[in-house]
């Protein structure tokens, strides 16, 4: 079998391939070089605040836009060929459902579309709106069309699952559901990419997270293992008169974040930094340190980044 | 490729929305009923009124049909539908396909209610006439279908509903669709160079069984070959822009 021709293992091998992306508008610089290898099979989060690229990423790798530099190939081939088999679906941020059909009809509709969909019945069972299908797709709640959304992205069976944002609308509740869904989709060993600015659904859902930040990836790795290597603790104080400058000039101090009278150190070396904190403030109060979350260390990675370009 | 089941959705939800239909069949059956049915045995033109008016509501409703192809157009980008159905092995042919097959269905609808109303109100023609005379409106919707298309891609859905009334107004005046325009001069010449001139004209193929001039075949084409050129460009801007 020639090399890039043949179908691709379920596991391992070849999923998504992106190399030296760029993209802008106009002077807005959305990516600015994107170099990201994920396996098929591999369940990937992009994580990252409001314009740190993702949506741009996900768009180019559905082939809804066009790189200004750089390549995109999803098993082996470009994007649109890939959507063109069949192989890739997606649930795009925003989009609401065509009227004037019920949701039996749109999933079994958008299901004929593809080669080998998932039967219409079990989609519409795992996404929980089997109760609701012989009804019109107008009025239905907001998690209500969320779900149906995702059941036209699953009917698809796609070898590559690509969501943006996938629980932005959504409540606690309705998240909580549609990630119980996801995980049974999931675990049929499909290749799934998510972006997400919640850090609780990379940490918790994802075998991989991509940090991404101002256009490119700062970080890459297991979730734990991205907690690591920021391996950073914050000191939080009370002082009188917090003087942001010094404070960030202390050894250990990556950050400052002031907040009245508190004051939120970010350290790469908490002891270093809490021994120089108390004797050039010996009037602090409230002293506490603690170990950073994936919160801390995401906002840390940002930041840096932010600040370089 | 061309999905059957996609096309038979499209269908169903045309025929469920009844708003599209008021343009299109709903206006001008009323005005058939109360203009032609006042004045049934007058002519106009020397032709009987009914025929006349029969032919000209057909036209003023398939080309509210066809040119309505781009209000759901317009409507499905507005909601991310577009963008939703760019990442299925639909193709956007396909899918335009299925949009301006749907806005035929709507014509058609329209074609046979008049007909059938301007029977009863008196209109007899030569059965091969009939057909004739459908030949060459369907064909004659062409270019205001290709129209469609474009404004969809270009419009918002909001500017749609009044270039779409005002373009369908404007166009069936100026074709004379709700009675003749001068027969001679300048003015004469410049009607005979709007598409739907050739759309209301069909009524001679219904009353004599003749087809077009040569210059309702060039005036018919050369809309047809700009505006699907106009179509297939805003098509590919609208793509590229998201």
């Amino acid at each position: 079998m020639i090399p890039g021709q043949g179908p691709p293992s379920a596991s391992g091998g070849r999923g998504v391939a992106l190399t030296g992306l760029v993209k802008s508008y106009g002077d807005v610089h959305a990516v600015r070089g994107v170099d990201l290898a994920i396996d098929a099979g591999e369940t990937v989060a992009l994580l990252g605040p409001n314009g740190a690229g993702k949506s741009t990423t996900i768009d180019m790798i559905l082939g809804l836009r066009h790189p200004d530099a750089g390549r995109v190939e999803v098993f082996g081939v470009p994007p649109d060929q890939a959507v063109a088999q069949g192989r890739i679906s997606g649930m795009l941020q925003v989009g609401q459902l065509i009227q004037e059909v019920t949701i039996r009809e749109l999933v079994s509709t958008v299901a004929s579309l593809y080669p080998h969909p998932m039967p219409v019945e079990e989609v519409l069972a795992l996404t929980d709106i089997a109760d609701i299908a012989d009804r019109r797709t107008n009025g239905l709640s907001g998690g209500q069309a969320q779900r149906v959304r995702f059941a036209m992205a699953i009917v698809a069976d796609p070898d590559l699952l690509v969501l943006d944002e996938p629980t932005v609308a959504l409540d606690v509740e309705g998240r909580y559901s549609f990630w119980e869904a996801m995980r049974a989709f999931a675990s049929r060993g499909k290749t799934i990419v998510f972006a997400t600015h919640y850090l609780e659904e990379a940490d918790e859902f994802a075998d991989r997270i991509v940090l991404m930040a101002a256009g490119v990836v700062v970080a890459d790795g297991p979730p734990t293992e991205i907690k690591a290597r920021v391996g950073q603790r914050t000191v939080r104080a009370t002082l009188a008169r917090p003087d942001r400058q010094a404070l960030g000039a202390l050894p250990g101090v990556t950050a400052v974040e002031v907040r009245g009278g508190s004051v939120i150190l970010s350290c790469s070396d908490s002891d270093a930094a809490l021994r120089a904190f108390l004797a050039a403030e010996p009037g602090a109060s409230d002293i506490e340190v603690r170990g950073a979350g994936l919160d801390e260390a995401f906002r840390e990675l940002t930041r840096t980044v932010v600040q370089d370009s | 490729m061309i999905s059957a089941q996609y096309t038979r959705m499209e269908l169903l939800r045309t025929f469920r929305n009844r708003r599209f239909f008021i343009f299109s069949l709903g206006f001008p059956v009323v005005l058939f009923l109360t203009i032609a049915g006042a004045n049934k045995s007058q002519t106009i033109a020397d032709v009987p009124f009914p025929t006349y008016y029969m032919v000209g509501m057909v036209s003023f409703g398939t080309m509210a049909a066809v040119l309505g192809i781009g209000a759901r157009i317009a409507v499905e980008r507005q909601v991310g539908w577009n963008r939703q159905l760019r990442i299925t092995p639909l193709s956007p042919v396909a899918y335009m396909a299925t949009k301006v097959a749907t806005g035929y269905m709507m014509a058609i609808c329209t074609i046979v209610i008049l007909y059938l109303i301007g029977g009863l109100y008196g209109v007899s023609l030569a059965a091969a006439n009939w057909a004739q005379m459908t030949v060459l409106i369907l064909i004659g919707l062409i270019p205001f279908a290709a129209m469609g298309v474009a404004l969809g891609q270009l419009l918002s859905p909001d500017s749609m509903g009044p270039v779409m009334g005002g373009g369908v107004a404007l166009f069936s005046i100026l074709g004379g669709a709700y009675g003749p325009l001068s027969t001679s001069g300048a003015f004469k010449d410049v009607t005979e160079i709007v598409p739907s001139y050739w759309l209301v004209a069909a009524r001679s193929a219904g009353l004599h069984g003749q087809w077009w001039s040569a210059e309702g075949w060039i005036v018919t084409a050369a809309w047809s070959a700009v505006l699907i050129r106009l179509a297939m460009w805003s098509y590919r801007r609208d793509t590229s822009r998201v």
